[in-house]
Protein backbone atom coordinates (compact mmCIF):
# COMPACT_ATOMS: atom_id res chain seq x y z
CA UNK A 1 0.00 0.00 0.00
CA UNK A 2 1.24 3.09 -0.58
CA UNK A 3 2.56 5.47 2.27
CA UNK A 4 -0.11 8.65 2.98
CA UNK A 5 2.93 11.10 3.29
CA UNK A 6 6.36 10.28 1.57
CA UNK A 7 8.96 12.81 2.29
CA UNK A 8 12.30 12.71 0.40
CA UNK A 9 15.68 14.73 0.00
CA UNK A 10 13.51 17.32 1.85
CA UNK A 11 16.74 19.74 2.52
CA UNK A 12 15.82 23.81 4.09
CA UNK A 13 18.10 26.17 3.96
CA UNK A 14 18.25 29.85 5.27
CA UNK A 15 21.25 31.46 3.49
CA UNK A 16 24.36 29.60 4.28
CA UNK A 17 22.87 27.63 7.22
CA UNK A 18 21.56 24.54 6.18
CA UNK A 19 18.89 23.53 8.72
CA UNK A 20 17.63 20.15 6.71
CA UNK A 21 20.51 18.12 5.12
CA UNK A 22 18.26 15.37 3.59
CA UNK A 23 15.37 14.09 5.39
CA UNK A 24 13.50 11.16 3.75
CA UNK A 25 10.30 9.20 5.35
CA UNK A 26 7.23 7.55 5.19
CA UNK A 27 4.27 7.73 7.00
CA UNK A 28 1.59 5.17 6.65
CA UNK A 29 -2.50 6.15 7.13
CA UNK A 30 -3.17 5.74 11.02
CA UNK A 31 0.19 5.54 11.92
CA UNK A 32 1.43 8.05 14.81
CA UNK A 33 5.18 8.97 14.47
CA UNK A 34 6.86 11.55 16.84
CA UNK A 35 10.11 13.48 15.69
CA UNK A 36 12.01 14.35 18.73
CA UNK A 37 15.65 15.56 18.86
CA UNK A 38 17.76 18.84 20.24
CA UNK A 39 16.86 22.54 19.92
CA UNK A 40 17.73 23.40 16.60
CA UNK A 41 17.67 19.92 15.08
CA UNK A 42 15.25 21.19 12.49
CA UNK A 43 12.56 19.06 13.78
CA UNK A 44 10.09 22.02 13.87
CA UNK A 45 11.06 23.39 10.30
CA UNK A 46 10.98 19.94 9.08
CA UNK A 47 7.30 19.74 10.29
CA UNK A 48 6.51 23.58 8.65
CA UNK A 49 7.80 22.42 5.30
CA UNK A 50 5.59 19.39 5.35
CA UNK A 51 2.56 22.21 4.74
CA UNK A 52 4.89 24.78 2.84
CA UNK A 53 5.32 27.14 5.77
CA UNK A 54 8.62 27.50 5.25
CA UNK A 55 9.26 26.32 1.25
CA UNK A 56 12.10 23.71 1.19
CA UNK A 57 14.76 24.39 -1.11
CA UNK A 58 14.72 20.89 -2.14
CA UNK A 59 12.87 17.55 -2.34
CA UNK A 60 9.62 16.07 -2.67
CA UNK A 61 6.09 15.92 -0.44
CA UNK A 62 3.70 13.82 -1.36
CA UNK A 63 0.18 13.35 0.64
CA UNK A 64 -2.01 10.54 -0.93
CA UNK A 65 0.17 10.57 -4.26
CA UNK A 66 -0.34 13.92 -4.69
CA UNK A 67 3.11 16.49 -4.83
CA UNK A 68 2.86 19.33 -2.56
CA UNK A 69 3.73 22.63 -3.47
CA UNK A 70 4.53 21.78 -7.12
CA UNK A 71 2.51 21.61 -10.15
CA UNK A 72 4.09 21.11 -13.85
CA UNK A 73 7.36 21.33 -12.27
CA UNK A 74 6.94 25.51 -10.33
CA UNK A 75 6.51 26.12 -7.29
CA UNK A 76 2.74 27.04 -5.95
CA UNK A 77 1.76 30.08 -4.98
CA UNK A 78 0.44 30.29 -1.37
CA UNK A 79 -3.47 30.65 -3.15
CA UNK A 80 -2.88 27.46 -4.94
CA UNK A 81 -1.39 25.88 -2.14
CA UNK A 82 -4.66 26.75 0.09
CA UNK A 83 -6.25 23.60 -0.81
CA UNK A 84 -3.28 21.13 -0.41
CA UNK A 85 -2.58 22.82 3.10
CA UNK A 86 -6.66 22.40 4.19
CA UNK A 87 -6.02 18.83 4.00
CA UNK A 88 -3.10 19.10 7.12
CA UNK A 89 -4.17 19.89 10.51
CA UNK A 90 -1.80 22.24 12.30
CA UNK A 91 -1.63 22.69 15.58
CA UNK A 92 1.26 25.88 16.93
CA UNK A 93 3.08 25.97 19.82
CA UNK A 94 1.78 29.35 20.49
CA UNK A 95 -1.56 28.34 20.05
CA UNK A 96 -2.17 31.08 17.19
CA UNK A 97 -6.13 31.43 18.07
CA UNK A 98 -7.70 34.48 16.25
CA UNK A 99 -8.52 36.78 19.37
CA UNK A 100 -10.73 38.45 17.39
CA UNK A 101 -13.05 35.80 16.98
CA UNK A 102 -14.75 33.35 19.52
CA UNK A 103 -13.95 29.82 20.66
CA UNK A 104 -16.42 28.41 18.18
CA UNK A 105 -15.50 31.09 14.90
CA UNK A 106 -12.37 29.77 15.70
CA UNK A 107 -13.23 26.16 14.62
CA UNK A 108 -16.11 26.95 12.41
CA UNK A 109 -15.08 29.82 9.73
CA UNK A 110 -12.52 27.59 8.00
CA UNK A 111 -15.75 24.88 7.35
CA UNK A 112 -17.78 28.24 6.20
CA UNK A 113 -14.69 29.50 3.86
CA UNK A 114 -12.62 27.18 2.83
CA UNK A 115 -14.62 23.91 2.42
CA UNK A 116 -18.04 25.46 1.94
CA UNK A 117 -20.33 24.36 4.49
CA UNK A 118 -23.76 26.54 5.40
CA UNK A 119 -23.34 28.21 8.36
CA UNK A 120 -25.57 25.91 10.47
CA UNK A 121 -23.83 22.55 9.73
CA UNK A 122 -20.32 24.59 10.03
CA UNK A 123 -21.54 25.35 14.08
CA UNK A 124 -22.64 22.02 14.42
CA UNK A 125 -19.23 20.87 13.16
CA UNK A 126 -17.36 23.62 15.82
CA UNK A 127 -19.54 22.45 18.82
CA UNK A 128 -18.88 18.95 17.64
CA UNK A 129 -15.13 19.15 17.66
CA UNK A 130 -15.28 21.11 20.90
CA UNK A 131 -16.55 18.48 22.63
CA UNK A 132 -13.65 15.90 21.18
CA UNK A 133 -11.36 18.50 23.27
CA UNK A 134 -13.63 18.80 26.26
CA UNK A 135 -14.35 22.98 25.44
CA UNK A 136 -17.85 22.88 24.62
CA UNK A 137 -18.42 24.78 28.01
CA UNK A 138 -16.59 27.61 26.86
CA UNK A 139 -17.69 27.68 23.03
CA UNK A 140 -18.47 31.84 23.28
CA UNK A 141 -15.61 32.27 25.60
CA UNK A 142 -12.93 34.53 23.87
CA UNK A 143 -9.33 33.25 22.98
CA UNK A 144 -8.12 35.73 25.53
CA UNK A 145 -10.32 34.93 28.71
CA UNK A 146 -8.62 30.64 28.10
CA UNK A 147 -6.11 29.56 29.82
CA UNK A 148 -2.96 28.55 27.33
CA UNK A 149 -4.34 25.02 28.16
CA UNK A 150 -7.65 25.79 26.68
CA UNK A 151 -6.35 27.65 24.09
CA UNK A 152 -4.27 24.38 22.80
CA UNK A 153 -7.39 22.44 23.01
CA UNK A 154 -9.58 25.01 21.13
CA UNK A 155 -6.24 24.58 18.32
CA UNK A 156 -6.71 21.51 18.07
CA UNK A 157 -10.61 21.54 17.78
CA UNK A 158 -9.56 24.18 14.66
CA UNK A 159 -7.13 21.96 12.83
CA UNK A 160 -9.77 18.74 13.51
CA UNK A 161 -12.44 20.77 11.73
CA UNK A 162 -10.52 20.64 8.70
CA UNK A 163 -11.15 17.20 8.43
CA UNK A 164 -7.80 17.03 7.31
CA UNK A 165 -5.57 13.43 6.11
CA UNK A 166 -2.83 14.63 8.82
CA UNK A 167 -2.60 16.15 11.76
CA UNK A 168 0.99 17.96 12.17
CA UNK A 169 1.49 18.95 15.94
CA UNK A 170 4.52 21.55 16.57
CA UNK A 171 5.82 21.42 20.45
CA UNK A 172 1.87 21.92 21.14
CA UNK A 173 2.94 22.02 25.44
CA UNK A 174 6.30 23.69 25.20
CA UNK A 175 4.38 27.08 26.03
CA UNK A 176 2.43 25.49 28.24
CA UNK A 177 2.99 25.91 32.59
CA UNK A 178 3.76 22.52 33.79
CA UNK A 179 0.16 21.30 35.18
CA UNK A 180 -1.97 22.06 32.10
CA UNK A 181 0.41 20.09 29.94
CA UNK A 182 -1.67 17.14 31.11
CA UNK A 183 -5.19 17.77 30.01
CA UNK A 184 -3.63 18.67 26.60
CA UNK A 185 -1.93 15.35 26.18
CA UNK A 186 -4.94 13.66 27.15
CA UNK A 187 -7.01 14.63 24.43
CA UNK A 188 -3.83 14.00 22.13
CA UNK A 189 -4.28 10.26 23.17
CA UNK A 190 -8.30 10.11 22.91
CA UNK A 191 -7.20 11.36 19.08
CA UNK A 192 -4.89 8.79 18.79
CA UNK A 193 -7.15 5.94 19.76
CA UNK A 194 -9.47 7.12 17.09
CA UNK A 195 -7.19 5.64 14.44
CA UNK A 196 -5.67 9.59 13.13
CA UNK A 197 -2.68 9.70 10.86
CA UNK A 198 -0.28 12.22 13.38
CA UNK A 199 3.17 13.20 13.06
CA UNK A 200 4.34 14.96 16.38
CA UNK A 201 7.16 16.97 17.41
CA UNK A 202 7.54 17.62 20.95
CA UNK A 203 9.75 16.86 23.89
CA UNK A 204 7.92 14.72 26.48
CA UNK A 205 9.60 11.71 25.47
CA UNK A 206 7.44 9.47 27.93
CA UNK A 207 4.13 10.48 25.92
CA UNK A 208 6.35 10.13 22.33
CA UNK A 209 6.88 6.41 24.04
CA UNK A 210 3.65 6.25 24.97
CA UNK A 211 1.45 7.80 21.65
CA UNK A 212 4.16 7.53 18.84
CA UNK A 213 4.38 4.07 16.91
CA UNK A 214 7.24 5.28 14.99
CA UNK A 215 10.32 7.59 16.54
CA UNK A 216 12.55 9.81 14.29
CA UNK A 217 15.51 11.50 16.37
CA UNK A 218 16.70 14.27 14.34
CA UNK A 219 20.51 15.65 14.97
CA UNK A 220 21.90 18.44 12.99
CA UNK A 221 18.94 18.17 9.67
CA UNK A 222 19.29 14.62 9.01
CA UNK A 223 17.65 11.76 11.08
CA UNK A 224 20.19 10.22 13.03
CA UNK A 225 18.01 6.97 14.12
CA UNK A 226 14.52 5.70 13.48
CA UNK A 227 11.96 2.63 14.93
CA UNK A 228 9.72 1.83 16.86
CA UNK A 229 8.81 4.32 19.72
CA UNK A 230 9.51 1.94 22.94
CA UNK A 231 12.53 0.47 21.30
CA UNK A 232 14.02 3.42 20.01
CA UNK A 233 13.58 5.35 23.06
CA UNK A 234 14.40 2.54 25.94
CA UNK A 235 17.22 0.63 23.60
CA UNK A 236 18.92 3.61 21.04
CA UNK A 237 21.48 2.26 18.89
CA UNK A 238 23.13 5.40 18.21
CA UNK A 239 25.62 7.30 20.98
CA UNK A 240 23.82 10.86 19.66
CA UNK A 241 20.21 9.05 20.50
CA UNK A 242 21.89 7.87 23.56
CA UNK A 243 23.49 10.73 24.65
CA UNK A 244 20.04 12.94 23.95
CA UNK A 245 17.72 10.86 25.74
CA UNK A 246 20.40 10.54 29.14
CA UNK A 247 20.26 14.68 28.97
CA UNK A 248 16.58 14.36 28.69
CA UNK A 249 15.91 12.14 32.06
CA UNK A 250 18.31 14.34 34.07
CA UNK B 1 -23.03 90.39 29.08
CA UNK B 2 -26.98 91.02 27.32
CA UNK B 3 -25.43 93.09 25.01
CA UNK B 4 -23.05 90.40 24.19
CA UNK B 5 -25.78 88.00 23.48
CA UNK B 6 -28.18 90.59 22.16
CA UNK B 7 -26.90 89.81 18.12
CA UNK B 8 -27.00 86.10 18.85
CA UNK B 9 -31.08 86.34 19.76
CA UNK B 10 -31.46 89.41 16.54
CA UNK B 11 -29.73 87.17 14.26
CA UNK B 12 -30.72 83.33 14.90
CA UNK B 13 -33.25 82.89 12.59
CA UNK B 14 -30.44 84.71 9.31
CA UNK B 15 -27.70 82.67 10.79
CA UNK B 16 -28.73 79.08 11.61
CA UNK B 17 -29.18 78.31 8.12
CA UNK B 18 -25.88 79.75 6.82
CA UNK B 19 -24.19 78.19 9.74
CA UNK B 20 -26.07 74.64 9.47
CA UNK B 21 -25.55 74.61 5.54
CA UNK B 22 -21.83 75.83 6.16
CA UNK B 23 -21.70 72.75 8.71
CA UNK B 24 -22.70 70.44 6.08
CA UNK B 25 -20.45 71.20 3.41
CA UNK B 26 -17.29 71.11 6.01
CA UNK B 27 -18.74 67.88 7.29
CA UNK B 28 -19.32 66.42 3.42
CA UNK B 29 -15.55 67.54 3.00
CA UNK B 30 -13.81 65.92 5.63
CA UNK B 31 -15.86 62.65 5.77
CA UNK B 32 -15.29 62.33 1.93
CA UNK B 33 -11.69 63.16 1.97
CA UNK B 34 -11.43 60.46 5.29
CA UNK B 35 -13.29 57.80 3.50
CA UNK B 36 -10.64 58.54 0.51
CA UNK B 37 -7.72 58.49 2.46
CA UNK B 38 -8.67 55.44 4.31
CA UNK B 39 -8.71 53.16 1.03
CA UNK B 40 -5.64 55.36 -0.40
CA UNK B 41 -3.38 54.95 2.83
CA UNK B 42 -4.49 50.84 3.39
CA UNK B 43 -3.26 50.71 -0.42
CA UNK B 44 -0.30 52.67 0.69
CA UNK B 45 0.75 50.58 3.83
CA UNK B 46 0.03 47.82 2.11
CA UNK B 47 3.21 48.69 -0.47
CA UNK B 48 4.84 49.61 2.35
CA UNK B 49 4.80 45.90 3.54
CA UNK B 50 5.12 44.14 0.35
CA UNK B 51 8.36 42.25 -0.95
CA UNK B 52 9.16 44.53 -3.88
CA UNK B 53 11.52 47.14 -2.40
CA UNK B 54 11.20 49.46 -5.03
CA UNK B 55 7.52 49.62 -4.25
CA UNK B 56 8.80 50.16 -0.60
CA UNK B 57 10.92 52.68 -0.90
CA UNK B 58 8.38 54.81 -3.60
CA UNK B 59 6.03 54.94 -0.82
CA UNK B 60 8.67 55.66 1.79
CA UNK B 61 9.19 58.42 -0.34
CA UNK B 62 5.68 59.59 -1.23
CA UNK B 63 5.16 59.73 2.89
CA UNK B 64 8.36 61.98 3.48
CA UNK B 65 7.30 64.28 0.64
CA UNK B 66 3.59 64.51 1.79
CA UNK B 67 4.48 65.13 5.59
CA UNK B 68 7.27 67.75 4.14
CA UNK B 69 5.01 69.83 2.16
CA UNK B 70 2.04 72.25 3.91
CA UNK B 71 -1.13 71.22 2.95
CA UNK B 72 -1.99 74.57 1.99
CA UNK B 73 0.77 74.29 -0.74
CA UNK B 74 -1.15 71.33 -2.13
CA UNK B 75 -4.31 72.48 -1.79
CA UNK B 76 -2.95 75.34 -4.05
CA UNK B 77 -1.21 73.24 -6.52
CA UNK B 78 -4.15 71.11 -6.76
CA UNK B 79 -6.55 74.54 -7.85
CA UNK B 80 -4.53 76.73 -8.83
CA UNK B 81 -1.38 75.38 -10.27
CA UNK B 82 -2.43 71.87 -12.46
CA UNK B 83 -5.23 73.97 -14.47
CA UNK B 84 -1.70 75.18 -16.27
CA UNK B 85 -1.04 71.84 -17.38
CA UNK B 86 -4.95 71.71 -18.52
CA UNK B 87 -6.41 69.63 -15.35
CA UNK B 88 -9.47 71.66 -13.86
CA UNK B 89 -11.19 70.46 -10.93
CA UNK B 90 -13.55 72.62 -9.22
CA UNK B 91 -12.79 73.76 -5.30
CA UNK B 92 -14.70 70.79 -3.67
CA UNK B 93 -13.09 68.15 -5.32
CA UNK B 94 -9.88 69.64 -5.47
CA UNK B 95 -9.90 70.29 -1.40
CA UNK B 96 -11.25 66.43 -0.90
CA UNK B 97 -8.20 65.00 -3.19
CA UNK B 98 -5.57 67.32 -1.66
CA UNK B 99 -7.15 66.33 2.27
CA UNK B 100 -7.17 63.09 1.19
CA UNK B 101 -3.66 62.98 -0.96
CA UNK B 102 -2.23 64.33 2.56
CA UNK B 103 -3.98 62.45 5.25
CA UNK B 104 -3.44 59.13 3.55
CA UNK B 105 0.33 59.39 4.72
CA UNK B 106 -0.51 59.68 8.26
CA UNK B 107 -3.48 56.92 7.75
CA UNK B 108 -0.63 54.46 5.78
CA UNK B 109 1.42 54.90 8.93
CA UNK B 110 -0.86 53.73 11.58
CA UNK B 111 -2.30 51.22 9.53
CA UNK B 112 1.42 50.12 9.09
CA UNK B 113 1.79 50.27 12.28
CA UNK B 114 -1.28 48.27 13.11
CA UNK B 115 0.14 45.77 10.52
CA UNK B 116 3.41 45.38 12.19
CA UNK B 117 1.60 44.52 15.61
CA UNK B 118 -0.04 41.47 14.39
CA UNK B 119 2.04 38.48 15.08
CA UNK B 120 3.24 36.43 12.50
CA UNK B 121 1.63 32.76 13.94
CA UNK B 122 -2.09 34.53 12.76
CA UNK B 123 -1.04 34.57 9.59
CA UNK B 124 0.46 31.28 9.40
CA UNK B 125 -2.49 29.50 11.21
CA UNK B 126 -5.13 31.33 8.66
CA UNK B 127 -2.61 29.79 5.87
CA UNK B 128 -2.77 26.42 7.75
CA UNK B 129 -6.43 26.02 7.59
CA UNK B 130 -6.42 26.81 4.06
CA UNK B 131 -7.15 30.41 3.81
CA UNK B 132 -5.85 31.86 0.32
CA UNK B 133 -3.49 34.56 1.33
CA UNK B 134 -6.85 37.23 0.24
CA UNK B 135 -9.17 35.47 2.93
CA UNK B 136 -6.30 35.43 5.74
CA UNK B 137 -6.07 39.26 5.26
CA UNK B 138 -9.56 39.90 4.98
CA UNK B 139 -10.65 37.28 7.75
CA UNK B 140 -8.08 37.25 9.97
CA UNK B 141 -5.38 40.07 9.70
CA UNK B 142 -7.59 43.09 8.61
CA UNK B 143 -10.12 42.34 11.53
CA UNK B 144 -7.43 43.12 13.87
CA UNK B 145 -5.22 45.49 12.47
CA UNK B 146 -8.78 47.79 12.08
CA UNK B 147 -9.66 46.71 16.35
CA UNK B 148 -5.70 48.18 17.23
CA UNK B 149 -6.01 51.29 14.78
CA UNK B 150 -9.81 52.33 15.23
CA UNK B 151 -9.02 54.79 17.94
CA UNK B 152 -5.86 56.49 16.44
CA UNK B 153 -7.87 56.70 12.97
CA UNK B 154 -10.90 59.02 14.86
CA UNK B 155 -8.02 61.61 16.21
CA UNK B 156 -6.71 61.52 12.80
CA UNK B 157 -10.13 62.49 11.63
CA UNK B 158 -10.59 65.04 14.01
CA UNK B 159 -7.18 66.90 12.87
CA UNK B 160 -8.58 66.18 9.07
CA UNK B 161 -11.74 67.76 10.34
CA UNK B 162 -9.91 71.05 11.24
CA UNK B 163 -7.41 71.53 8.60
CA UNK B 164 -10.25 71.07 6.21
CA UNK B 165 -10.83 74.93 6.89
CA UNK B 166 -7.87 75.63 4.59
CA UNK B 167 -10.30 74.55 1.99
CA UNK B 168 -11.59 77.86 2.43
CA UNK B 169 -8.45 79.32 0.64
CA UNK B 170 -9.49 77.76 -2.25
CA UNK B 171 -13.43 79.01 -2.21
CA UNK B 172 -14.81 76.32 -0.70
CA UNK B 173 -17.92 77.27 0.95
CA UNK B 174 -17.33 75.58 4.14
CA UNK B 175 -17.31 77.36 8.02
CA UNK B 176 -14.35 79.04 7.64
CA UNK B 177 -15.32 81.12 4.58
CA UNK B 178 -19.01 81.16 5.00
CA UNK B 179 -17.98 82.89 8.74
CA UNK B 180 -15.79 85.44 6.48
CA UNK B 181 -18.44 85.80 4.37
CA UNK B 182 -21.06 86.76 7.46
CA UNK B 183 -18.32 88.71 9.28
CA UNK B 184 -17.79 91.33 6.45
CA UNK B 185 -21.89 91.45 6.01
CA UNK B 186 -22.40 92.30 9.39
CA UNK B 187 -19.62 93.65 11.39
CA UNK B 188 -19.87 91.07 13.80
CA UNK B 189 -16.55 88.98 13.80
CA UNK B 190 -16.01 88.15 17.43
CA UNK B 191 -19.80 86.58 17.58
CA UNK B 192 -19.69 85.04 14.59
CA UNK B 193 -16.12 83.23 14.61
CA UNK B 194 -17.28 82.08 17.82
CA UNK B 195 -20.29 80.37 16.58
CA UNK B 196 -17.67 79.29 13.35
CA UNK B 197 -15.97 77.40 16.31
CA UNK B 198 -18.44 76.28 18.37
CA UNK B 199 -19.65 74.74 14.80
CA UNK B 200 -16.29 72.91 14.45
CA UNK B 201 -16.48 71.77 18.24
CA UNK B 202 -19.74 69.96 17.71
CA UNK B 203 -18.98 68.07 14.84
CA UNK B 204 -15.11 66.87 16.63
CA UNK B 205 -16.54 66.28 20.30
CA UNK B 206 -18.56 63.64 19.95
CA UNK B 207 -15.65 61.68 17.75
CA UNK B 208 -13.33 62.33 20.58
CA UNK B 209 -15.15 60.81 22.87
CA UNK B 210 -16.00 58.09 21.22
CA UNK B 211 -12.02 57.67 20.51
CA UNK B 212 -11.48 57.56 24.17
CA UNK B 213 -14.18 54.77 24.21
CA UNK B 214 -12.51 52.36 21.69
CA UNK B 215 -8.64 53.16 22.83
CA UNK B 216 -7.70 49.67 24.45
CA UNK B 217 -7.11 50.34 28.24
CA UNK B 218 -3.96 51.54 28.85
CA UNK B 219 -2.69 48.89 31.34
CA UNK B 220 -3.86 45.18 30.75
Amino acid sequence: MNPLLSVTGLTKSYGAVEVLKGIDFDVAAGEKIALIGPSGSGKSTCLRCLNFLEKPSAGAIHLDGERIGVRLGRPMSDRQLAPQRAEMGMVFQLFNLWPHLSVTENVAIAARKVRGLPAKEAQELALDMLAKVHMTHRADASPLELSGGQQQRVAIARALAQKPKLMLFDELTSALDPELVHEVLKVMEELAAEGRTMLIVTHEIAFARDIADRVLFLDGGRIVEQGPARALILSPREPRTQAFLRQIRH
Amino acid sequence: MTNFIQPYADYAGEWLPVLLEAMGTTALLSVSAFALSLVFGLLLALCRNTRWRALRRCVALYVAAVRGVPLLAILFLLYFGLPGIGVTFDAFTAAVIGLALAFAAQVAELLRAGLMAIPAGQREAAFAVGFTPYQSFTLIVLPQVVRISVAPLIVTFVSLLKDSSLASLITVDELVLTGRAMATEYFLPLHIYLAVGVCYFLIAWPFSLLSKRLAPPAAR
